[in-house]
Formats: C-alpha cells, sequence, structure tokens
C-alpha cells in the first residue's frame, strides 16, 4: 500500500513505516517562535534540565507580531528575546524583517522538511512540500532542546481541484470556499494534500495562501507535492540544490478527496465571527466599511500586492475608509518598491506600515473602533481578533479588499472598476 | 506533581468553537510574560465574569471545537491559573489539546451534551469516568494516546523530559 506525503515525509524522518494513526518521533529541520509565544517557550525551556539548544542554527525566533513595539512590556519581552538569541546562538530576526511564515518559506523550507513553529499557521511551509505544523511554547521549548519531536501521523484528505479560475477569482476564495464546505473543524488532526491541474499551475504565492489557512479547518498540515514550481521558486531564493521532487505515492490511501471546479469559484467572504462562516462577495454587497487591511502570512506577498496596485492603480480609496498595507517581509517590500507597487498604493491613498503581523491580532496599527467593520486579507475573524470584541471583520482576497476600498462597501472584483 | 486522580467540582458550560481568543484575547500579549495580570482575563471574551465565578476545581464543559485558533499555550495555562481542574468537550482543537496536556491540565473527550450548566460532576481519571451527580448520568471519555496520558501523569511535558531525559514511546 502507497503512502500519503505526510506517512513518505514522517517515515524517512523517523526511521519507521509511518502509517496514519502511528505516533512517531522525528527529527526537527527547524523550530521557531515569534515575540508573543517566544518568551514563554524560553522560559519552559530553561525549566528543562538541558542548558544548550539541539542545532542552534535550525532554531529562530522571530519578532513579528508587535514591531516596532508599541508598549513597554512587549519591548521588554524582546529585549528578552534578543538576549536569548545571544546567549542560546540561535538565529534571530529582528523587527521589520517580516512575518515569521513569509520569512521561513523565503529562507528555510524545503520538501520532506520537517518544521515546526511556536505559531498555528506554521502550516504556511506545506506549500513547499515540508511538514510543517504549528505546537504551543512547551512543544517548541523541548523540540529546541531535543532536536526532536513526537508526532501522530495524520489521516490524509485528499483536495483535487481542477478548472481554470475566473478572472479576479483567487487562492483565498478557494481556501475560502473549502473551509466553508468543511468547517473550522473539518480537518482536525488530518492532513489536507492538494493536487489537480489548478495546483499544479498555482505559483507559490498562491499555495502559501492555501497552506497558511488550512489550520482554519483545524488541520495539522496542508501540503503541496513538490514540482517544478517549487525549483523554480528554490533556485530563486538560492536553495536550488534543496530541491527534490515529492509527490504522494498513486495508490496511497485517503481518508476521502474532495473534488473542486475552480471555475465555478466565486469572489468568497468569511463573515464575522467564524472563519467558516462563509459566503460569496456578490451576497454581501452593500456592507458597509470603515477600513480595509492588506498584508499577513495569508495574503501579504509580491502577488497580492500587484494584485492591489493593478486594481488600485489611478484611482482613490473611498473617503470614508482606511487602507492599512502591511507587506509580509522585507524582500516583498524591496520587490514591491522596485516594481512600483508601494506607490500606486500611497497614491491611492494606502497608508504603509512595516514588513510584520501589523493589524492582524490587534496589538497595534489598526484596532478596530466599537461597531467598526474591517475587511480583511488576513486568515482569522475570530471575535476580539483585531483588538475590539465589539468590531466585525470580514476576510477575503486583496482583489476583493482593493476593489472595496474603493467603494467603501464589500464589492465583488469582478465588476469592472 | 501528578495529576489529580479523582476531579469533583461545579461545571460552566460553553458552546461550540471557543477560540483562543475566547479564552485569551490577543490584544492581552502584552501581558504573556505577567502570568497572574494575564490570568484575571480568562475566558473574558466568552464570559467577562467567568474569572470571579469559578472556584478551585470546577470545570469547563464546552461543545465542539475548544480552542481552536492561535498556538498560544497562554490558553490553557489562563485556565489552569483560573482553578479549573480540567476541560470536558465534545471536540478539542489539535494544538491546544497538546499544550493543555503539555501544561498539565486534563482535557476530557465525551458527549457533553448530557452535562448542564452548574451541574456538580465527579471524574475518575484513570478509569475515564465521568458520573454527574445532578442528573446521575455516566459517561465515558475517548482514549486519549499513551505519550499524552505520560505527560499528563507527570503534570505536563517539561518535568516529564526532566524525568526521562527524552520521549518514552
Ligand atoms: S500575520 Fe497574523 S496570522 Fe500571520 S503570523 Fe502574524 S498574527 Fe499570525
Amino acid at each position: 500500500m502507497g503512502k500519503t506525503l505526510s506517512e513518505q515525509i514522517l517515515g524517512e524522518k523517523s526511521g519507521t513505516n509511518a502509517r496514519a494513526g502511528d505516533i512517531v518521533i522525528a527529527p526537527v529541520d527547524l523550530a521557531f517562535v515569534q515575540d508573543t509565544t517566544g518568551p514563554l517557550t524560553v522560559r519552559q525551556f530553561k525549566e528543562g534540565k538541558r542548558s544548550s539548544l539541539a542545532n542552534p542554527q535550525r532554531s529562530a525566533i522571530f519578532l513579528d507580531h508587535a514591531v516596532p513595539s508599541p508598549n513597554r512590556n512587549l519591548s521588554n519581552d524582546h529585549r528578552f528575546l534578543r538576549s536569548f538569541a545571544k546567549e542560546s546562538g540561535c538565529l534571530l530576526f529582528e523587527g521589520g524583517s517580516g512575518v515569521c511564515h513569509q520569512l521561513v518559506a523565503e529562507l528555510f523550507a524545503n520538501p520532506g522538511d520537517v518544521i515546526v513553529g511556536a505559531d498555528s499557521h506554521t502550516v504556511t511551509a506545506g506549500a513547499l512540500g515540508a511538514f510543517a505544523t504549528g505546537m504551543g511554547s512547551s512543544d517548541i521549548a523541548i523540540a529546541l532542546a531535543l532536536g526532536k519531536t513526537w508526532f501522530r501521523v495524520p489521516e490524509t484528505i485528499k483536495i483535487t481541484v481542477r478548472g481554470k479560475f475566473q478572472k479576479r477569482v483567487l487562492a483565498k476564495d478557494l481556501i475560502l470556499y473549502l473551509i466553508g464546505k468543511i468547517g473550522a473543524d473539518g480537518a482536525t488532526y488530518k492532513a489536507l494534500e492538494f493536487d489537480g491541474d489548478t495546483v499544479v499551475k498555482m505559483t507559490i504565492s498562491q499555495r502559501l495562501t492555501i497552506a497558511n489557512m488550512t489550520v482554519e479547518a483545524g488541520a495539522k498540515i496542508g501540503i503541496f507535492p513538490s514540482d517544478n514550481t517549487t525549483r523554480e521558486f528554490l533556485k530563486s531564493q538560492g536553495r536550488g540544490a534543496k530541491y527534490k521532487a515529492l509527490y504522494p505515492d498513486k495508490d496511497a490511501s485517503y481518508e476521502q478527496t474532495i473534488a473542486i471546479n475552480a471555475a465555478e469559484l466565486e469572489p468568497m467572504v468569511a463573515m464575522p465571527h467564524t472563519v467558516d462562516n462563509v459566503t460569496t462577495a456578490s451576497k454581501l454587497a452593500g456592507t458597509k466599511i470603515d477600513q480595509v487591511f492588506i498584508g499577513t502570512c495569508t495574503n501579504g506577498r509580491l502577488e497580492d500586492l500587484a494584485i492591489a496596485a493593478t486594481i488600485l492603480k489611478g484611482k482613490k480609496c473611498n473617503p470614508d475608509i482606511r487602507l492599512i498595507v502591511a507587506p509580509a517581509s522585507r524582500q516583498v517590500l524591496t520587490d514591491a518598491i522596485k516594481a512600483g507597487y508601494i506607490q500606486t498604493l500611497i497614491d491611492a491613498g494606502a497608508t504603509l506600515v512595516p514588513p510584520g503581523c501589523a493589524a492582524c491580532l490587534g496589538l497595534h496599527q489598526g484596532v478596530l473602533a466599537d461597531n467598526e467593520v474591517c475587511l480583511s486579507t488576513a486568515n482569522r475573524n475570530f471575535r476580539g481578533r483585531m483588538g475590539n470584541p465589539d468590531a466585525f471583520i470580514y476576510l477575503a482576497s486583496p482583489a476583493t479588499a482593493a476593489v472595496s476600498a474603493i467603494t467603501g462597501e464589500i464589492t465583488d472584483p469582478r465588476k469592472a472598476i | 506533581m501528578m495529576s489529580q486522580q479523582i476531579l469533583k467540582g461545579k461545571t460552566f458550560k460553553f458552546g461550540d468553537d471557543i477560540s483562543t481568543d475566547h479564552i485569551i484575547p490577543g490584544k492581552y500579549a502584552q501581558l504573556r510574560s505577567d502570568l497572574p495580570e494575564l490570568a484575571k482575563h480568562a475566558m473574558e471574551d466568552a464570559d467577562p465574569d467567568f474569572v470571579q465565578k469559578v472556584r478551585p476545581g470546577d470545570f469547563i464543559v464546552a461543545g465542539k471545537n475548544f480552542g481552536l485558533g492561535s498556538s498560544r499555550e497562554h490558553a490553557p495555562l489562563v485556565i489552569k491559573m483560573s482553578g479549573v481542574s480540567a476541560i470536558l468537550a465534545k471536540s478539542v482543537a489539535r494544538i491546544f489539546f497538546r499544550n493543555a496536556i503539555n501544561q498539565g491540565l486534563p482535557v476530557i473527550i465525551c458527549d457533553t451534551d448530557k452535562i448542564n450548566n452548574g451541574d456538580e460532576i465527579e471524574i475518575d481519571l484513570p478509569r475515564g469516568m465521568i458520573i454527574d451527580l445532578t442528573s446521575s448520568a455516566n459517561l465515558t471519555c475517548s482514549k486519549i494516546p499513551q505519550v499524552m496520558l505520560d505527560i499528563l501523569a507527570k503534570g505536563g511535558l517539561i518535568t516529564y523530559i526532566n524525568t526521562y531525559g527524552d520521549f518514552k514511546l
């Protein structure tokens, strides 16, 4: 019987014949924390008996969630993490470098890797064929100390996507549709494996958007086969030698297969206050918004800014909304400046904030007022997520966000604007 | 610290999909290095008075997908600090599940429809039995992997690794 991608990767790493349901111990290729989960991880690490990191060069701290720091408590946390990086020899990514998951994709993730991070969206690296999953601080503290951790090999749901997207229907719409269909717990403990001709044609940026949000259906990982597109991406990031082809076996066993016709998809929106509360943008036409946020580990990449800039070129944002743009990394920011996207967005009225999580989790740079409505390209719209439990968050693609920034209300981006 | 074997207390019932943002909102990230202060906000966006009402030993009883969302281990941590001795739910999100066990906080998967808000219940952890003393209902809970039971028995992951030096499978 053949193997799924999870069974292949965990089998090879653990040196066992890993099958869904088995518990295995596997070495990790990267273990990381960010600035809100890092301090507890370091404290848990210090409670442990081992005083040194198993692999300092495969251990990373990303300062991304609240940078530059908005208050003294977080500043103290940042200082605490910086000094741990010095004493332990692990890698440190300063504020302004970018969101951890974007940096993991740009700098670390390779096909067949096992990656664990103290952040739920660690699943993002599955776009590059890595078995990547989020854990809490104690688990990461132990992964840092021992260089390995335990996994239950997940059962896999296969998602086969065929057909061509309509104009201005994007990867974000596909993943929102899928989450709406299977629910916020539709893939709990499971792996989601993507394939089909639409997936083969997708850029890494689109795959990252999809893998990123698989955790919103409860998935342990969201993973793509590693193909030519993966190879080209790794080459462009100077890691061509790390490429290896990775496909599930033809006779691998799947718990279920879900087929999606990309051509039938419309621009989708997740309504407050759960990500699986999904409808189409056209059904929400006329919903007034106060803030539009384009950025995050879901949709803050160059392609996303390109889409927004194309739509906003020569236009102005509606005077009743604020548009906040946060590039996902310094590389994204630099490339977007070179391509002219940043100037276009600023000319349209956008406020540019530094690479990082920005308004995503309600710590700074875009906290909502009571009863305000935000249309965001992020991945979560839970109550209180953007710093105010009395505010409302809708999630959509960068195309829907950009078009709606012009009209001031939720608008189907297929409408010519 | 060994986790207690027989737990007894009152239930606080919640619905489905209680996220880590309900349990401890992201906006309190600046308090994450000040745990006693952070713990004052446990469950705040699901029930603002929870911390005032809960007594040591009580239980959180929830519907499906409890703890979805962020990987913040502060979520089970503030629940534990509030005095809650176990969480009962129809299902629990994956990262929260590991985090709770790693903090030595038992998580019990069972049919929580049979338990009402405010019921007095007793849980026999080793036998996996729940008795609702108010309604006299008996419930069984589903099995969790042995490695998680071992971690729980040691009161959390760090003490487990400190004891054995490694994972023991
Ligand atoms: S951008 Fe948002 S979802 Fe992504 S890591 Fe930052 S806070 Fe989390």
